[in-house]
């Protein structure tokens, strides 16, 4: 899985998560620069993120993501490790 | 987790359809509530419904359910309103700031009293109650800890019953505790998972003497494992106590104890019988050739499920089958085969044959005398259990594991027969209906309904409420659908209220007959008008499906007018409020006299009539009564 296959699944799980498909994530994005995407709208984007995904996230790492990209790079890291 | 519904097909564009169509799309959003969602679809339908109950549509019913918990439970509210959906329930749910469940309960301002909860449920962490009790311990100190956080949990229940009336469900604590010994810990007054585990059982105590109800989330953990419920990260990141991978799961848990308490629980278990209740097809294989019995694995599996079954029956469940077989075929292997465990006597319908099922459901509902929507139907075979609920979605199919071993399992995890109680009339229930059969072959045998009437050798035995008789009091006025002009439900607080309220007549009626004890059957609660005291109102009046056609409602109505007279009362009042299920009463009040006073409300339909007790004439029935 390619980092760009994995953004685009995130972008999909966030959009379906806000009801909001001109959402549109770059590896750059923030939280704070989509609307809606609080703190609550996060955990449950984790949550729903683990469980397509098939990974878990340590506590640490979930508490102090960047950015998107870092997510990415996180999850295609997990996976590459299988 | 929730793994007796089935997948749903293409979630995404049946989430588009419904939503963009005009007509029926809280219909259509209802029955993908019926699917196996994830998390994230749980989330969307959720949004997708909206405030749904605002607008209290047709057909659905509005709870307004308080979560009230020491951790966040944000997470939780979606998944608790699709599994309402799920069941036509449509929760406004109400959450209190974090934490502050105490304040929301005893502070007279709270918001808690705007929203005037239906039901209130204490969703508390066990970290909190045994918190302070040392390691060391003993036995009395640690009985005398639990025995403090219990008192603050009966006082907590106590206010939210006094305050709002509101149906209390207490959580179990789930035992997320590690051990510290080992093993050991068990035999340690003081280690905490000893003290949870005293805790849930002194709790479960204090609820039952209480009339509280309870979410058994505790039992649900050990079922599926600490780490399906609980999620250390989760808990660190959000305080969340329940892991939101569970959320679908534990929306399910509270959403059919609530329906069991509004009496929307399953009633009727249908079994296919090959490769249902015995491997292997009785038409092909014969009587010998067909898996069930001690000695095989395979052949326990079948006998597993029939057990269960039987257990079911015990605790009023009714048991039916619906096969495609020939009717004597089917039935030999009840009667003959030396392994079966269901005997034919166990059975309240049996129909073997090779008509459609969809239709055969039908026929088994309409001979119980119960509504389709309160049948499982349990089958094997994949295409009729998609036929079925394409065609009865109101029937519930359990999506049944390949695997026989797991039938039971399967059908447990669904928790269909959600129970609220479970009374003396619960055992007998299984009798009862079986002398529904001998009534029925005796009345085909009768030359008219009078004579059929006259040779069941009724009598009627009654009396005010009295405090044995409580509970089925409470359960059939809970439960009852279709004779119930009013679907007013109370709870065990407004019905020990209203026998408290000066002048209150209250009678409940028992029916037997040469074939056995009906049990309760009947109950009935008169209000005295505030205004004018020679005039009475029909609060509550249900009568069990079981006794229809019996002319019990004119006895009934003979003793409840004598009883009021004596009390110097002129006149009844009724309402008849009608729903999706009482049209078979539509006609009570006319046929027994009452006289239409107000035309039908735009709103609900609800009719009101008046009876004038100087004019009523006792209508001459075929019950005699014995009084108690």
């Amino acid at each position: 899985m390619t980092e760009q296959d994995i953004l685009s699944g995130l972008t999909r799980i966030l959009r379906d998560l806000l009801s909001d498909d001109s959402i549109v994530l770059t590896m750059e994005t923030k939280r704070d620069e989509v609307a809606n995407w609080d703190s609550f709208a996060y955990v449950n984007f984790i949550v729903a993120v683990e469980s397509e995904f098939g990974v878990k996230f340590r506590v640490a790492e979930v508490e102090s993501f960047e950015n998107v990209g870092a997510i990415v790079r996180r999850i295609g890291i997990i996976l590459s490790t299988r | 987790m929730i793994d007796w519904l089935p997948f749903p097909q293409d979630f995404r564009s049946c989430l588009r359809l419904a939503v963009e169509s005009s007509s029926d799309r809280l219909e259509k959003l209802a029955s993908l509530a019926q699917h196996r969602l994830s998390f994230l679809e749980t989330i969307q339908l959720d949004r997708a419904v909206g405030p749904a109950w605002a607008e209290s549509p047709q057909g659905f019913s509005t709870i307004r359910l308080a979560l009230l918990s020491s951790a966040t439970v944000d997470h939780l509210i979606p998944a608790i309103r699709v599994a309402g959906l799920r069941r036509r329930l449509l929760f406004d749910v109400h959450i209190g700031p974090y934490g502050q469940y105490r304040q929301q309960l005893l502070e007279a301002e709270s918001p808690l009293h705007r929203l005037h909860p239906q039901v209130i449920l204490l969703s508390l962490a066990a970290r909190e109650a045994i918190a302070g009790v040392p390691l060391t311990a003993t036995s009395a100190e640690a009985d005398a800890a639990i025995g403090r956080a219990i008192d603050e949990l009966r006082m907590l229940w106590r206010k939210a019953r006094e305050t709002f009336h509101a149906t209390v469900i207490q959580q179990t604590f789930i035992n997320i505790a590690d051990p510290l010994f080992g093993s050991y810990d068990r035999l340690v007054a003081g280690a905490p998972i000893r003290l949870i585990a005293h805790l849930n059982e002194r709790m479960s105590d204090a609820a039952a003497e209480d009339g509280v109800l309870v979410l058994d989330i505790a039992r649900a953990s050990e079922r599926d494992g600490l780490d399906a419920w609980f999620d250390m990260t989760r808990w660190l990141q959000a305080k969340m106590e329940i892991a939101p991978h569970a959320a679908p799961h534990y929306g399910d848990f509270l959403a059919r104890v609530v329906a069991a308490q509004l009496g929307l629980s399953k009633k009727c278990l249908v079994l296919d019988l090959d490769n249902t209740l015995w491997g292997g097809v009785i038409g092909d294989d014969g009587p010998e050739g067909i898996i069930l019995g001690e000695g095989t694995g395979a052949g326990e599996a079948y006998l597993a499920l029939q057990r269960y079954a039987k257990q079911l029956r015990e605790r009023g469940v009714i048991l039916a089958i619906c096969s495609k077989n020939n009717s004597a075929t089917a039935e030999a292997v009840f009667r003959d085969h030396p392994e079966m465990l269901l005997k034919l006597t166990d059975i309240a319908a049996f129909v073997a044959n090779w008509e459609d099922k969809a239709d055969n459901l039908r026929r088994i509902a309409e001979q119980l005398n119960i509504g389709i929507d309160s049948l499982v139907f349990v089958d094997d075979n994949p295409a009729e259990r998609a036929r079925i609920r394409q065609s009865l979605p109101m029937v519930a199919v359990p999506e049944l594991p390949a695997d026989a071993a797991q039938y039971v399992r399967c059908l447990a995890d669904a928790g269909y027969f959600e129970s609220v109680a479970f009374t003396a009339d619960d055992s007998l229930r299984g009798e009862q209906y079986s002398a529904n059969a001998s009534r029925e072959a005796f009345l085909n045998t009768s030359q008219t309904m009078d004579d059929y009437l006259n040779g069941l050798g009724m009598s009627v035995s009654f009396g005010p409420f009295n405090n044995v008789d409580l509970p089925r009091i409470v359960q059939l006025i809970g439960k009852t659908n279709q004779f119930n002009p009013t679907t007013r439900r109370h709870s065990p607080e407004d019905v020990a209220t209203l026998v408290a309220t000066d002048r209150c007549i209250t009678l409940q009626f028992r029916l037997l007959d040469r074939f056995g004890d009906n049990g309760l059957v009947s109950v009935m609660i008169l209000v005295p008008d505030p205004q004018s005291p020679d005039l009475v109102e029909i609060d509550t009046w249900v009568m069990s499906c079981r006794v229809f056609g019996r002319q019990l409602e004119k006895e009934a109505m003979n003793i409840a007018v004598e009883t009021a007279r004596r009390m110097g009362v002129r006149a009844f009042r009724a309402d008849y409020i009608p729903t999706p299920k009482n049209g078979v009463i539509k006609e009570l009040y006319p046929t027994l006299g009452f006289e239409l006073a107000q035309e039908a409300a735009p709103d609900d339909g609800a009719t009101r009539w008046y009876l004038y007790l100087p004019d009523y004439v006792p209508f001459s029935t075929h019950i005699v009564r014995k009084q108690e």
